[in-house]
């Protein structure tokens, strides 16, 4: 099975990482390096990427001409995707493990963040009766 | 399947382009060739390290390869037989063993194959793929991994670009002497881009990665062999192998991107220096200059300071202000305004860097706000240096580079300790 875990920051201006003292955002960054690498060497690891932030997001749209429309930046979003991970995994309950140590990454200080990470299943499975 | 060793793969690797011109002379049709011979690299890879190597390898690979084409012809001729009944009359074997030997050599073949994978009329990204499987001789999933994307996608790329050549009719042949210096600078571009491209990944999580400077490096040396008298494929080697010689400087333990100024000069590949500037030492003296002759003569420079401090900016900023005259090229500006700054202050850096801001092709990017971040800073305009350095990490879409940028602006944040 597989799962999406999205790690949400809140959306207005850019990554709150970006004003931590030097320290804080060494330990940070060094938390998500070797979290992946634990990944990689459980082999549940599929994939992850950080994504560039708030302020360089676009919102696109098609117009009547099939054209793109873009709508930038977005301050009034609660809520914004800063990074996922994929994990191939047994169960959901190791999916929701994986998430929580996630939402634990050290802040400012050190101290956990317990973050909220959105937990979704991939929809990768073969459909039943194609199996076996 | 037992995995073939390196020195084996390295040989496949070698005899790859010549045994695809060889293939290519006698089809005239180049996808098809790339094809079989693909097929015939994959059977040696498994074969050899199980049999052994055969007493011709070259031979044993035009074999194999030819064999796969006669079978392509054999069941195009089976479909067009049921689709019209018309049958021809030369046998399959022939059509494409009709090799005439027209006194070319496996060299030609090679160079004709390299101007071919980097043509003009193929994105770069296109070009740099077909060239590491035509003439580096990789496979497919090797080639995906380099660019971490899916095999099927690679795939995918590799066969538009083969249809890309043959719509554009471009034939498998030296371009003529009018032709020539085009070409080969599209050539050269193409081979700089690729080890770009793995000298940016090269910091990341890259060990699972295809080593593409490496790569790169190694079809420049072909290229280099092959035209041994243009000093400015001279140069890209040298420049390709004066930056490579720092790698293991480049990045720190946990992955970090550690700056040229504070690297550990004792951990530069001295080997790789010294060819660099062997190059460049036989290059310059023919008195034809370029952009590649140039940035290497810079690189050699920077390799041979014994401490960052005792860089000779000056001579850098003279190479650069050459560079300018030479090329349009906003990267090139860039770091002219450094050297500037290096040798005559950072207002003076600052000052090009507001000129250089109207350019659209820099306006906005990351580079222009980290290297005004990086002058600020020298200046003592320590709020002005965050808030860009800040701005810049917002704006890069490396991770290492982000991390780089965040922690410096963190630092400068905190204050002296």
């Amino acid at each position: 099975m597989k799962y999406m875990l999205m790690m949400n920051t809140p959306g207005n201006g850019p990554y709150q990482i970006a004003s931590w003292p030097h320290e804080d955002l060494v330990r940070h960054i060094q938390f998500m390096k070797s979290f992946a690498q634990k990944l990689t060497a459980a082999g549940e690891w599929v994939t992850g990427e950080g994504l560039s932030g708030p302020d360089q997001a676009k919102r696109v749209r098609a117009g009547h001409d099939g054209k793109p429309i873009t709508d930038g930046v977005f301050p009034e979003s609660k809520e914004f995707l800063a990074g996922y991970w994929i994990v191939q995994v047994d169960s959901a309950e190791r999916a929701y493990q994986i998430a929580a140590e996630a939402s634990a990454a050290p802040g400012k200080g050190g101290v956990p963040l317990n973050m909220p990470i959105e937990v979704r299943e991939v929809m990768s499975e073969a459909p039943r009766e194609w199996q076996e | 399947m037992a995995a073939p060793d390196a020195a084996i793969l390295q040989q496949l690797r070698a005899l790859a382009p010549e045994v695809l011109g060889i293939l290519c002379r006698r089809t005239k049709d180049f996808a098809a060739a790339e094809d079989a011979v693909q097929e015939a690299l994959v059977a040696a890879a498994q074969q050899w390290p199980v049999q052994g190597l055969p007493e011709h390898p070259r031979a044993w690979l035009v074999q194999v390869a030819a064999r796969r084409l006669t079978d392509e012809v054999r069941m195009a001729i089976a479909r067009r037989a049921r689709e019209e009944t018309v049958v021809s009359l030369v046998p399959a074997e022939q059509q494409v063993a009709l090799a005439v030997d027209d006194g070319a050599s496996t060299d030609d073949d090679s160079l004709a194959l390299l101007f071919m994978c980097c043509h003009p009329s193929l994105s770069p990204a296109s070009a740099i793929a077909l060239t590491l499987r035509a003439v580096g001789g990789l496979t497919t999933a090797e080639i995906a991994r380099a660019f971490l994307v899916p095999e099927a996608t690679m795939a995918q790329r590799i066969s538009r670009a083969k249809q890309a050549i043959k719509d554009s009719g471009v034939p498998f042949e030296r371009p003529g002497p009018e032709a020539f210096a085009a070409r080969l600078g599209a050539v050269m571009h193409v081979l700089y881009l690729m080890f770009s491209e793995g000298y940016a990944a090269s910091s990341g999580d890259a060990v699972m990665r295809t080593d593409l400077s490496g790569e790169a490096i190694r079809v420049t040396r072909l290229l280099h062999r092959l035209v041994p008298d243009e000093p400015e494929v001279s140069g890209l080697l040298a420049l390709l192998l004066l930056t490579d010689a720092r790698r293991a400087a480049r990045t720190g333990p946990a992955g970090e991107l550690v700056p040229l100024d504070q690297q550990d000069r004792a951990r530069w590949d001295r080997q790789a220096i010294g060819e660099g500037v062997a190059l460049l030492d036989g290059a310059l003296p023919k008195g034809r200059p370029g952009p590649y002759q140039l940035q290497a003569a810079v690189a050699a420079l920077h390799d041979e300071a014994p401490a960052a401090a005792q860089t000779d900016w000056p001579q850098i900023l003279a190479l650069y202000q050459v560079l300018r005259d030479l090329s349009d090229n906003p990267m090139v500006d860039l770091n002219h305004a450094i050297a500037t700054a290096m040798v005559h202050g950072p207002a003076a850096g600052l000052a090009l860097l507001d000129q250089l801001a109207t350019d659209a092709r820099l306006a906005g990017t990351h580079r222009l706000d980290a290297v005004r971040a990086h002058l600020l800073e020298r200046a003592g305009d320590l709020p002005g240096a965050m808030a860009l350095y800040r701005r810049a990490a917002s704006r890069t879409a490396s991770t290492v580079e982000r991390d780089y940028l965040l922690a410096h602006a963190a630092r400068l944040h905190d204050g002296p300790r």
